[in-house]
């Protein structure tokens, strides 16, 4: 059957993340493990000071060369190209892309999976909005932005999915790989824009709700900045899709 | 076609309509008098319905935002769980 042999590559971007990279491996691991899919983690360190590379490295000891593969950058650059970066090494057909903070928990892959499996999606997205979904940590403020931001979007673009900034996903590889070369802006607006794009092109979203706890080491930003740009990102995708 | 173009073609539209018909461009007077009274404010009321719409699905949306409590209490026994299995296998933080 084609379906076993299906691969999952999961992309792991990190900087400054040595208190969370061994804890989301675990947890990624023993997911894994239970649901019993082929997989293979690819941790993308953007020269991280504080050590998160030396963590890697243990890991790899103890998980496998195979299972877990360190494949860093020099400096820190863009979330797109840490995907392209990482996507060169992957060897999976499914492509599978999260925060390594903790707030994205692996125990929703399989779900991913067989929502996949399901309707035969180009992309699984794992929504906040919908069902059991929902986030932990955020004041009454923070959920309002949230919800207004979302509300908006909605109206403005129809996209066709109802998370469109959350970054936990499923792509088939030929897709990401489309969709990363279309996909020009940065931060909050790239996962924004990939949804659309994806909706342009004609690619089917299928949908998972997923409970986001917000950073549980570090620091979670929502600045002025951060809706400024949010804004503008949204204002230029409202004028040229 | 991009989204803006969709907004102002069904605006512009949807406008045109409404001045032929309340202003009586094209001096046919097809409707009863009666109707202009409510076409007049016609655009107002729908702007005033559509805002409180949005209000209120934002409101909703954030009242039933789930909190995720059990998520959260059971993230923090897996990573004590996780710290202490990768102690063991020889993991140095």
């Amino acid at each position: 059957m084609a379906a076993s042999r299906d691969k999952y590559s999961v992309l792991l971007p990190t900087y400054n993340e040595r208190e969370n990279l061994p804890l989301i491996v675990w947890l990624l691991m023993r997911s894994f493990e239970q649901s019993g899919n082929d997989f293979e983690i690819i941790v993308i360190d953007d020269g991280s000071p504080d050590g998160t590379q030396e963590i890697a490295e243990q890991l790899i000891k103890i998980y496998g060369s195979d299972k877990i593969l360190l494949r860093p950058r020099a400096k820190k650059l863009g979330l797109g190209t840490a995907y392209v970066h990482g996507m060169k090494h992957a060897t999976g057909n499914f492509i599978i892309i999260m925060d390594a903070d903790l707030s994205h928990h692996p125990k929703f892959i399989p779900e991913f999976i067989r929502r996949q499996k399901e309707g035969n999606f180009d992309i699984v997205s794992g929504t906040r909005y919908k069902g059991n979904g929902g986030v932990h940590g955020w004041d009454v403020k923070r959920k309002l932005i949230s919800r207004g931001a979302n509300f908006l979007t909605q109206i403005l673009l129809r996209p066709g999915a109802s998370d469109l900034t959350g970054s936990f996903r499923l792509y088939k590889k030929e897709v990401l790989q489309k969709l990363i070369e279309k996909c020009v802006s940065k931060g909050y607006v790239f996962q924004m824009e990939m949804i659309v794009r994806a909706r342009q092109l004609g690619y089917s979203i299928g949908e998972v709700p997923i409970s986001f706890v917000d950073r549980v080491y570090g620091e979670s930003k929502l600045g002025g900045n951060e809706i400024v740009s949010f804004l503008k990102g949204l204002l230029t995708l409202f004028a040229t899709t | 076609m991009t989204k803006l173009l969709q907004w102002l073609l069904t605006l512009a539209l949807l406008g045109a309509t409404w001045a032929t018909l309340t202003l009586n461009l094209l001096g046919l007077s097809p409707l009863p008098p009666a109707w202009y009274q409510v076409l007049w404010p016609l655009p107002t009321y729908l702007l005033v319905t559509f805002g409180c719409y949005s209000l209120g699905v934002v409101g909703y949306r954030l009242a039933s935002f789930n909190d995720c409590e059990e998520a959260a209490r059971e993230l923090q026994a897996q990573i004590r769980e996780a710290r202490d299995d990768l102690a063991r296998r020889g993991m140095k933080f």
